[in-house]
């Protein structure tokens, strides 16, 4: 059976979209809130190199988002993730926590055909409002940005 | 019952003392029959990690607003909301949050549209509360409803509209965003462009005072002489002027019509919470580019 929310989404993407649709809206906030306190922490190569991270403008905390190609066969090159989100933004990194989860280990391909509208599927917007989620799409804009960037580049 | 009033000496300056809490007062009165206390933050999660003891969680967005019509909630809304919440007509409402108060400021402001009488705020907000390693906890909050009248909003006391500000061009107003948004340099705040507009500038005429001259490095607010410098000093505003404040959407002119009102005792001053995304945005207005308040009204 296809489900329009997660027909074309990546497993583990999709897993997390029926996760949070399986809520009640209360429980879909304590769900984002354990996303973020699941939030791997930046590594430590990064310390020496913020210029690495973009600014996520779109959210309202300062938050940044870098996006690694490992080598491999262009489409099939492995994608890695990272965020910068302060403790103070539980939302913000609520959102990088679900794209970690989702997004980090996918292939480049994956990726690029992740669909724009993804983190409208979670069931958010009446528990957070859609203007707290754009901030979510932005990171995942940039993700696809940097990736496709980086994908011509190695 | 109302609770008395904090009587610690700091607040004892201010037009309405009354208005506002210390945190050692809270800490103290916390448990208290009759007190309510409401954490109102920017991040709509930050509750969920840590909040004072007993407190409920009012958000701004997903609660204060109406979903459809660009408005507060009706007086139906607002008693099915706070009544829900352990709120009666006679509770005393301590408000505190995030970023200086921001948002604890705009719930303090919609409270008053529907004239609930006792509703204070925290001095110096969740900030500073932590800073004092004051207990914050993870425990739910066990609230037992009450009923709460329906009472409509009184919005022309303290509210403005936008035709409202078109014909008070002229009279004082004060711009409280950024420096860079008052002169048009940018039309949003750095890090919230999806509240933008189409043209950046400000009101003809309105002074430029960033919120945050208002807030001291603690979160608290700077005291009745420090601002007094600011407000009346500084810019030439008489606490008998019928003033606008207005900001982006109206939180941070919250802040500033809370200092203006009741810590200086302004008699007449309304926010329009329309503000720059209803301005900037809207087709004809006046608008005035640079960092002088100017008057020609430029088209």
């Amino acid at each position: 059976m296809t489900d329009s929310r997660t027909h074309d989404l990546p497993g583990r993407l999709a897993d997390i979209v029926d996760e949070f649709q399986a809520l009640e809206k209360a429980q879909r906030l304590e769900l984002l809130l354990e996303f973020s306190q699941g939030l791997p922490a930046l590594p430590e190569r990064y310390d020496d190199h913020p210029e690495l991270l973009e600014a996520v403008p779109e959210c309202q905390s300062p938050v940044f988002v870098a996006a690694e190609v490992n080598r491999g066969d262009e489409a099939d090159a492995e994608v890695r993730v990272f965020f910068r989100a302060p403790r103070e933004a539980p939302t913000t990194r609520g959102f990088a926590g679900i794209l970690a989860a989702g997004v980090d280990g996918l292939s480049v391909a994956e990726v690029q055909a992740l669909p724009d509208d993804v983190c409208a599927r979670l069931g958010l917007e009446e528990a957070v409002s859609p203007l707290r989620l754009r901030g979510m799409t932005g990171m995942l804009r940039r993700i696809k940005r940097q990736v496709a960037e980086r994908a011509v580049a190695a | 019952m109302p609770l008395d009033r904090d009587p610690d000496p700091s607040l004892a300056d201010y037009a309405h003392p009354d208005r506002l809490v210390t945190t050692s007062w809270l800490a103290d009165h916390l448990g208290d029959p009759g007190l309510v206390v409401v954490e109102s933050d920017e991040d709509i999660l930050l509750y969920e990690t840590g909040h004072i003891r007993g407190a409920v969680k009012i958000d701004w967005h997903t609660e204060l607003n109406d979903p459809v019509t660009r408005d507060y909630i009706d007086g139906a809304g607002f008693a099915a909301l706070v009544g829900a919440k352990g709120i009666s007509r006679d509770s005393t409402v301590v408000i505190y949050g995030d970023k200086s108060n921001w948002w604890a400021s705009y719930a303090l402001w919609v409270f008053t549209l529907f004239g609930h009488p006792d509703v204070r705020l925290l001095n110096g907000g969740r900030a500073l509360w932590e800073a004092e390693e004051r207990e914050l906890t993870t425990d739910k909050v066990d609230v037992t409803a009450v009923d709460y009248p329906v009472v409509e909003r009184n919005d022309a006391p303290i509210r403005a509209f936008k035709d409202e500000v078109l014909a008070h061009i002229g009279q004082p107003m004060v711009d409280v965003r950024s420096p860079e948004e008052y002169t048009g340099q940018r039309t949003h705040m750095p890090a919230y462009p999806e509240e933008g507009a189409l043209r950046g500038g400000h009101i003809p005429g309105a002074a430029s005072v960033p919120w945050a001259r208002a807030a001291a490095e603690n979160g608290t607010f700077k005291s009745r002489a420090d601002l007094e410098a600011i407000y009346t000093g500084e810019k030439g505003l008489s606490p008998s002027d019928d003033v606008i404040a207005y900001c982006r959407i109206g939180e941070r002119s919250s802040h500033t019509w809370f200092v203006l009102t009741h810590l200086l005792g302004f008699d007449k001053v309304r926010n329009y919470d329309g503000s720059w995304t209803e301005w900037g945005n809207a087709v004809r207005v006046p608008i005035v580019k640079g960092s002088e308040p100017g008057t020609t009204v430029s088209v």
